[in-house]
C-alpha cells in the first residue's frame, strides 16, 4: 500500500504540473486569463506538501476509526482550524468579497448570517453529538431507532447533500481555476477531482484534515496580509476608508444602509434559518465532531472555528471596502479600462483584483493558490462525508448488518471515494455551462429540513420513533428539493418557466417546519411495540449524551 | 452492565442538577443568540434606514455597521462564556456523577 501511494502522489503532482505546463498562454476565451507562474509555483508546492501528509497519514490509516476520524485523536485547535476550513469555501472568499465590494452593508449581513449558526451549535449540539456519535450522524440518528430503516434515510439524505454540494464546488473550481491559473475548464476539474481521490482513499480522514488545517492556514494568513496592505492606503481608519468609498461607489451613502438583499422579511428569516440550520445539517461539518477525544474537545473545537470564521468575515468586510477605491477606481482591473465597467475575469474576481493591486503577482499568486487549495481540501471533506455514508451506514450498517471486517469496510469506502470522484467529475464537466448558485441553496435547504430536525428531535424529544423519524426525515428531504425545483432559481432559470410556483428563494421557513410536524405527529401516532421500546430506550441514551459515559474513545496507534 | 450505570447516574440528585443547570444555561445563552440574531434580521427588514443612520453626528460608522460587530463580537463572547462553564464546573460535576456510580457497581 506504500509504495502505491508513493507512485500514486508522485505521478498526481507530476501530472498536475504538466498539465499546468501545457495550459494555453494567453489565447483563449477572454475569460481565460494568462498563465499564472507564481501561483502555479506556489499551487504545486501546496500539492506536494500536501502529499507528503498523504503518504505519512496512509501509514497511521489502518482500522475503520482511522479511516473516518482519525482515530478520534485530533486536539481541539486543529479540528476548530479544519471545521474552519471546511465552512470556509473559496466561494466564501470570493464571493463575500464581492458582495462587499457590490453591496456594502448587505454583504456584512450575509456574513453574520452564515455566522450565527456557530454558537448555537455550541450551545445545543457539540457534546451530545460527540457523546452518542461514532463515525456519522446516522449513528446519533439511529441510536434508539431501527437501524436500517433510519439510517438509510439519513445516508440519503446525506449523499443529496454532498452531490449537490460537491457539483456547486466543482463547478466553482473549474471557472475560478480557469479564470487564476489560465487552465483548460475540464482539467481542472479532472485535476481537482484526481487530488481529491488521492487525499481521501490513501489517507482518509487524517489527510483530509491536515490538509484542512494548512489551507486554513494559509487562508487566514494570506487574507489578513492583503486586508493589512489595502487598509494602509487609508492609514488604518475605518473613518477614511468608509468617507471615501461612499464618495465612490454607485450606492453613495446608502452604502452602509441595508439594501434588497434582505428586504423581505420572509425570505430574509428563511435564509437565515437555512444558513443557520444547514450549518448543523452538513455531514462533513458533523463528522469532524467525531474526530476529537472528548465532549470538552468538541466544546473547544467549535469556539475556536467560530472565532476564527468570525475574524475572517471581518477581515472579508474591510477587503471588500478597501476594493471599492483600491480595485474599483483602477482602469487596469476593467475591461478596456473603462471604470464602472466590466471587471476583468468577472465579479467573483474582486478579491484577487485586490491582492494584485496591493502586493503585486506575488500576493496574487499566493491568493490564487490558496483559493485552489481551499477548493481541494473542501472536496476532500465532502467526499469522505459521502463515501462514509455508503460504506459505513449503507454497506457496514444496513447490508452487512454489522458484520463486515473492518478491512472490507474501508475497502468499500475506498471505492465510494473514487465513485463519487468521479462522479464529480463528470457532472462537474456536464454542468459547466449552468448557473449552479442554486445548488448550494439546496444542499443547505435539504441540510436544515432534512437532516437537522431528525438529528436534534433523536437527541431531545424522547417521544421520538422510527416511523415518526422517517416521515420527518423524508418528509424534510423531499419538501425542501421540492420548494427550490419549484422557486425562481430552477424553475424560471433554469427549466425556462414563466413564473415560479413557489414565491419564495430559501425552502427553509417553509420545510423545516414540515419535517417537525411529520415527526411529531407519525411519532405520536405510533403505538407500535417497537415505537414503546424506542421511547423507553431514549433515558440511557439521555444519560450518555449528557455524561460521555461510554461514548466512543479515542484509538491509540 | 451499562444499563444498571446508566440507571445509577439518572437517579443521583447531582445528575438532575447538572443536567437541569447546564440545560438552563444553554437555553438562555441560545434564546439570546436567538433573539438578538432574528431581532437584527427583522430591523433590517422593516427598519432599513434607521440601521443607516450614524452612530453620531459626523462620523461614518452606520448603526447597523456598529451593532452588527458588536453580535460579531458578543456571539462569539457568549461561546467563551458557555465553553469555559462546561469544561469546568459542569464536567467536574460530571466525573462525579460517573465516579459515583463507578464505585456503587463495585
Amino acid at each position: 500500500m506504500r509504495r502505491l501511494t508513493d507512485v500514486v502522489a508522485a505521478v498526481g503532482l507530476f501530472a498536475l504540473c504538466a498539465l499546468a505546463y501545457a495550459g494555453p498562454p494567453v489565447e483563449g476565451a477572454m475569460e481565460q486569463q494568462a498563465t499564472n507562474w507564481h501561483a502555479i509555483i506556489m499551487f504545486c508546492i501546496f500539492v506536494a506538501l500536501s502529499m507528503g501528509i498523504t503518504y505519512w497519514a496512509s501509514s497511521r490509516t489502518k482500522s475503520t476509526a482511522d479511516f473516518y476520524t482519525a482515530g478520534g485523536g485530533i486536539t481541539g485547535f486543529q479540528n476548530g482550524m479544519a471545521i474552519a476550513g471546511d465552512y470556509m469555501s473559496a466561494a466564501t472568499l470570493l464571493g463575500l468579497t464581492a458582495l462587499v465590494y457590490g453591496k456594502g452593508f448587505d454583504g456584512y449581513l450575509y456574513m453574520l448570517a452564515f455566522f450565527a449558526g456557530w454558537p448555537i451549535i455550541l450551545f445545543m449540539m457539540a457534546e451530545r453529538l460527540r457523546n452518542l456519535g461514532r463515525f456519522t450522524f446516522a449513528d446519533i440518528t439511529s441510536f434508539r431507532l431501527d437501524q436500517g430503516k433510519v439510517r438509510t434515510m439519513a445516508a440519503i439524505s446525506s449523499l443529496v447533500v454532498v452531490c449537490f454540494y460537491l457539483i456547486a464546488q466543482m463547478v466553482g473550481a473549474g471557472q475560478l481555476i480557469k479564470l487564476l491559473f489560465g487552465l483548460d475548464y475540464s482539467i481542472a476539474v479532472i485535476g481537482v477531482g484526481v487530488l481529491m481521490m488521492v487525499y481521501v482513499t490513501f489517507g482518509g480522514m487524517v489527510a483530509t484534515t491536515w490538509v484542512q488545517i494548512i489551507k486554513a492556514g494559509l487562508l487566514l494568513s494570506g487574507g489578513t496580509l492583503a486586508m493589512l496592505l489595502a487598509f494602509s492606503h487609508f492609514d488604518f481608519s475605518f473613518h477614511t476608508l468608509l468617507e471615501k468609498a461612499t464618495a465612490v461607489h454607485a450606492l453613495g451613502p446608502k452604502l452602509m444602509t441595508p439594501g434588497g438583499l434582505l428586504s423581505d422579511p420572509i425570505n430574509a428569516i428563511s435564509l437565515g434559518l437555512g444558513l443557520m440550520f444547514g450549518t448543523a445539517g452538513l455531514p462533513h461539518i458533523l463528522m469532524r465532531f467525531f474526530t476529537v477525544s472528548n465532549a470538552k474537545e468538541a466544546r473547544k473545537s467549535v469556539l475556536y472555528a467560530s472565532g476564527f470564521v468570525a475574524y475572517f468575515f471581518n477581515v472579508i468586510f474591510i477587503m471588500g471596502l478597501c476594493a471599492i477605491l483600491v480595485v474599483g477606481q483602477n482602469p487596469d482591473f476593467f475591461e478596456e479600462g473603462k471604470i464602472g465597467g466590466k471587471l476583468i475575469g468577472g465579479g467573483n474576481m474582486v478579491a484577487m483584483h485586490l491582492a494584485k493591486a496591493v502586493g503585486g503577482d506575488l500576493l496574487l499568486g499566493f491568493m490564487a493558490a490558496v483559493a485552489f487549495a481551499t477548493i481541494l481540501a473542501v472536496v476532500s471533506g465532502l467526499a469522505l462525508a459521502g463515501a462514509s455514508a455508503i460504506s459505513h451506514d449503507l454497506y457496514s450498517r444496513v447490508i452487512m448488518k454489522g458484520k463486515a471486517t473492518e478491512a472490507a469496510e474501508i475497502r468499500v469506502s475506498r471505492i465510494a471515494t473514487i465513485t463519487l470522484g468521479v462522479v464529480a467529475i463528470i457532472l462537474g464537466i456536464l454542468f459547466e455551462k449552468q448557473n449552479v448558485a442554486f445548488m448550494v441553496g439546496l444542499a443547505f435547504g435539504v441540510a436544515a429540513a432534512g437532516n437537522f430536525p431528525v438529528l436534534i428531535l433523536s437527541m431531545y424529544w424522547k417521544g421520538l420513533t422510527t416511523r415518526g423519524a422517517l416521515m420527518g426525515g423524508y418528509g424534510g428531504l423531499i419538501s425542501a428539493v421540492a420548494f427550490v425545483v419549484f422557486s425562481k432559481s430552477v424553475w424560471v432559470d433554469v427549466l425556462a418557466n414563466k413564473a415560479a410556483l413557489f414565491p419564495y428563494s430559501q425552502p427553509a421557513l417553509f420545510a423545516m417546519p414540515i419535517a417537525f410536524l411529520l415527526a411529531y405527529i407519525f411519532s405520536k401516532s405510533d403505538a407500535s411495540v417497537r415505537g414503546r421500546s424506542e421511547i423507553a430506550a431514549f433515558d440511557d441514551q439521555y444519560v450518555r449524551a449528557q455524561t460521555g459515559f461510554g461514548a466512543a474513545t479515542a484509538t491509540s496507534h | 452492565m451499562s444499563s444498571a450505570m446508566y440507571e445509577r447516574m439518572r437517579t443521583n440528585p447531582k445528575f438532575q442538577e447538572l443536567v437541569a443547570t447546564r440545560g438552563r444555561f444553554a437555553w438562555t445563552l441560545s434564546i439570546v443568540v436567538l433573539v438578538l440574531f432574528y431581532g437584527f434580521v427583522l430591523a433590517v427588514a422593516y427598519a432599513p434606514s434607521t440601521l443607516g443612520q450614524p452612530v453620531s453626528d459626523g462620523a461614518m460608522l452606520t448603526i447597523g455597521v456598529a451593532v452588527e460587530a458588536f453580535l460579531f463580537i458578543l456571539f462569539w463572547v457568549l461561546s467563551a462564556v458557555y465553553v469555559r462553564r462546561a469544561n469546568g464546573e459542569f464536567d467536574a460535576l460530571t466525573q462525579e456523577v460517573i465516579k459515583q456510580a463507578q464505585k456503587e457497581n463495585k
